[in-house]
């Protein structure tokens, strides 16, 4: 019983929250309903059993790119009412384009709990459960034995996409004073002082 | 009793709204991402729920995957976005027309 009102619960705001974050004037706030989609998907996520996945998405989502967004909307300077101009006009397309877009996948499901097409036979689970053990455990076990080289590209993935994120954001700025090196050891003391002898009321020309 | 349809359901849900969202806020590139970002959480959530449903641990494996590109992504359209802020001063997409492509 608790489960299912968990789960109308969760479900009820992940779907509430979406709605705000596309719907929302501010995108600061758009930003923060689209923590709270998150977090409770995380919580539809626990429900069934994948507690991993669940803390991944908080961990990865909540934790740094709900943060990436907020840097951003708060560090551009935007005018947002402006850019809200065309929300009226673009209405009734994009209700129409959902609507075609339910309709197609509610055929989808409706075809789906219907029966499935038979195309050839069922296999076993390629990767189940361990028996007895937690899901993390579980999931250690596919993803350093059958998926390691998935693994890897995904962490070569991750890195390339840190690459191209400073590439892309570096520039070289003419008006610091950075330190150089090479003529920071090439100065010598004979060249950086001089002895002067000044006369007596002439002053120092420097 | 809730089934693995109620999740589809859900994640369909989620999904149509990521791409209402998209149609909605056409000006506004950060809201466009977080539109993507919905639809990417639907797509997970399906993988989610047919894993927990198949007894399959393949389905979270994949959604880890996708987890992954969807931060790479926003991470490449956050950069693009700020690079294209400095030049421009505006994030209005609907005049990024300035190749011609």
């Amino acid at each position: 019983m608790i489960q299912v009102f968990s789960f109308y619960l969760f479900a009820a705001l992940t779907i509430l929250s979406a709605v705000f974050v596309i719907m929302s004037r501010n995108p600061v706030h758009s930003v923060l309903w689209l923590i709270m989609a998150f977090f409770n998907a995380a919580g539809l996520m626990v429900l069934v059993g994948a507690e991993f996945i669940a803390m991944l998405l908080v961990i990865v989502y909540v934790g740094a790119v709900a943060v990436l967004f907020l840097f951003v909307v708060m560090m551009l300077d935007i005018d947002f009412a402006e850019l809200r101009a065309g929300f009226v006009k673009n209405f009734p397309l994009g209700l129409a384009i959902a609507l075609v877009l339910l309709a197609e996948l509610v055929l989808g499901i409706g075809a789906y709990s219907a029966g499935a097409l038979e195309m050839g036979h069922a296999a076993a689970a390629a990767s189940p459960q361990i028996d007895g053990a937690s899901n993390i455990e579980s999931i250690g076990a596919v993803l350093y034995g059958k998926y390691l080289f998935l693994f890897e590209s995904a962490g070569i993935i991750l890195l390339v996409a840190m690459v191209g994120a400073i590439v892309l954001t570096h520039r070289e700025r003419k008006d610091t004073r950075g330190q150089n090196i090479g003529r920071q050891i090439r100065r010598r003391p004979q060249d950086a002082t001089v002895n002067v002898r000044p006369e007596v009321g002439k002053g120092v020309q420097l | 009793m809730i089934g693995v349809t109620h999740y589809v359901i859900v994640g369909t849900i989620l999904f149509v709204l990521g791409v209402l969202g998209i149609f909605l806020n056409r000006k506004n590139v950060i809201v466009i991402l977080m539109a993507i970002e919905l639809i990417l959480l639907a797509v997970n959530i399906n993988l989610v729920a047919f894993s927990a449903f198949l007894n399959d641990l393949t389905g979270q494996i994949f959604a880890m995957f996708v987890l992954t590109v969807a931060a790479g992504e926003a991470a490449i359209g956050l950069a693009i976005l700020v690079i294209y802020f400095r030049g421009r001063g505006t994030i209005a997409v609907d005049d990024v027309n300035r190749m011609k492509g």
